[in-house]
């Protein structure tokens, strides 16, 4: 049903496209000369980055030891893919950060829910609340382990527990920010309370929870890594944690870099949904 | 005494508020009564209680004492028995202008395909036809308040309750928007009960203008408007003689002090 906002504009802007005036051309040119200026720069800062790594690594500026290099690291990729053990540790460090994400972020907001429908029990738990949302949820790691076990069940419950919080006080005030008016008039319409939320509360609240999403796929590979750091046999969390106590740090700095990667793809891939999400609403 | 006629009757109507600084008696043993077709204002000091009077109206709230009404009988919960506009147009962002005019009838679990058929073409009656699968943020001012009155028609309600609903349009809007408001809600036969602080729309747009005094509210007078002007729509209405007169009267009643 939704039609993109530009396609609808068009006839308002109709003399920006039969009607292009020299000055207007020079001006979107202009636009996109910047645009490509900004992109181009942003490449050579990395390619500079790596190459000046490479050199200054076989020049001897820097011991490559202890910072390791580009050609080690690409040599440390190959090998972790001829054993296969690239594609364990990826899908296991991943498979965690997701379930860990998605479980933060639904139990998170279905408990917003709960403290909107029920006003004794918000009022109830605010303390609370207020407490563990300061606590440093790491400190909770060896309780986790202890009663978990080590293992990737471990590991998601750390990635859940690091953005449950936030989500919910998040959602809960995103809520509370509805305007009440909007409320009012379902109200005259005789909604229930089930019905103010699903016309209204949850729908009114899609940029609030969109963006406690965006705050959730930082935590949860915090998370992740922590509890990595902590108990796995496997992941890149582990493969950080082991590179760095034989002293490889090939393999840290590796790591480190596919896990920028990662984040950065299911940070764009979030905001894919967002997108989606707002066209939608 | 009660007649056919009468719609909306309010009998020794009372309301309190509390909160922990004690309790404000907002409305205070207010009678009143209101006949079917009839487009009835209240006007009175700012916070004296006009705004909890259409709330008891429309069953948000209970009265504290006293009882209301509606076709001889009593309501005591929002059933959708009326339609409130408020101040805002309050139109759903994320939804298409034909599905806000459909939220009503959803709530009520009224929507099937004869009543949103009915929607549309109350749509395409006062001009939004083209609109109804725009969102609210393609429209004017004056459309969308168009929009929200449609939208309540749309449960097919008694009586209109309208809440200072062009409060938010600039001057110049809110008489054109005054103007086809009284227009569609005349045609479609509807009883209205504005409440607004804005005395020359009040006497434009009513038959009957009521003046209530500082809180808490009561009748402080009852004006019947009469107009001799040929055509009565809010803009010719304030070209008539009577209207100078009108507003003098009633502002005199309302008694302001800067």
């Amino acid at each position: 049903m939704y039609e993109p906002k530009e396609n609808i504009q068009i006839p308002e802007n109709n003399y920006n496209i039969n009607d292009h005036s020299d000055e207007h051309k020079d001006f979107l040119d202009m636009v996109k000369r910047k645009k490509v200026y900004v992109r181009v720069t942003q490449i050579a800062i990395l390619i500079a980055f790596f190459v000046a790594w490479e050199l200054a690594a076989n020049v001897g500026v820097i011991d490559p030891f202890i910072t390791s290099q580009p050609s080690r690291m690409m040599r440390t990729v190959v090998n972790l893919h001829r054993d296969g053990s690239l594609y364990v540790h990826i899908g296991y460090t991943l498979m965690e950060t997701v379930v860990g994400f998605v479980l933060g972020t639904v139990i998170g907001i279905l408990l917003a829910i709960t403290l909107w429908w029920s006003d004794f029990l918000a009022r109830v738990l605010e303390p609370y609340l207020v407490v563990l949302n300061s606590l440093p949820k790491i400190a909770l790691g060896p309780i986790i382990l202890v009663w978990i076990g080590a293992g990737p069940q471990a590991i998601i419950a750390m990635a859940l527990i690091i953005s449950l919080v936030v989500t919910t006080i998040g959602v809960y005030n995103g809520f509370r920010e509805v305007d009440p008016d909007k409320i009012k008039l379902l109200r005259t319409f005789g909604a229930t309370k089930y019905q103010i939320l699903q016309k209204v509360m949850l729908p009114a609240s899609i940029s609030t929870i969109v963006s406690a999403m965006k705050i959730n796929v930082g935590l949860a590979w915090v998370g992740v890594i922590v509890g990595e750091f902590l108990v796995s046999k496997a992941g890149l969390g582990h493969l950080i944690v082991y590179g760095g106590q034989v002293f490889r740090l090939d393999l840290v700095m590796t790591s480190v870099i596919i896990l920028a990667v990662l984040a950065a793809l299911m940070y764009q891939f979030v905001s894919w949904i967002e997108k989606k999400l707002i066209n939608w609403y | 005494m009660v007649t056919e006629d009468i719609i909306v009757s309010l009998r020794n109507v009372s309301k309190k508020y509390h909160s922990l600084e004690g309790e404000t008696e907002a409305v205070k043993d207010l009678t009143m009564e209101v006949h079917r077709g009839e487009f009835i204002t209240i006007v009175g000091p700012s916070g004296c209680g006009k705004t909890t009077l259409l709330s008891l109206i429309s069953g948000l709230f209970i009265p504290s004492a006293g009882e209301i009404l509606l076709s001889g009988e009593t309501k005591n919960d929002t059933t959708g028995h009326v339609g409130y506009m408020l101040q805002e147009d309050h139109l759903f962002k994320w939804r298409t202008i034909l599905r806000n005019v459909l939220i009503g009838l959803e709530i009520k679990g009224a929507l099937n395909a004869q009543s949103r058929e009915k929607a549309k073409s109350l749509l395409h009656k006062y001009g939004l036809g083209d609109f109804k699968d725009h969102y609210p943020h393609q429209l004017s001012g004056g459309m969308r308040q168009r929009v929200a009155l449609i939208r309540t028609l749309a449960i097919d309600p008694d009586i209109l309750l309208l809440d200072e609903p062009f409060a938010a349009l600039d001057y110049q809007t809110r008489l054109k928007v005054a103007d086809d408001i009284w227009k569609i809600i005349k045609k479609e036969s509807k009883t209205a009960i504005m409440v607004t602080h804005d005395i020359a729309e009040a006497i434009s747009m009513s038959d009957r203008v009521v003046v209530l005094t500082k809180r808490p509210a009561r009748i402080k007078s009852i004006h019947n408007l009469d107009f001799t002007c040929e055509e009565r729509t809010p803009i010719k209405c304030r070209e008539a003689p009577e209207f100078r007169v009108y507003f003098n009267r009633i502002w005199k009643e309302l008694d302001v002090h800067v």
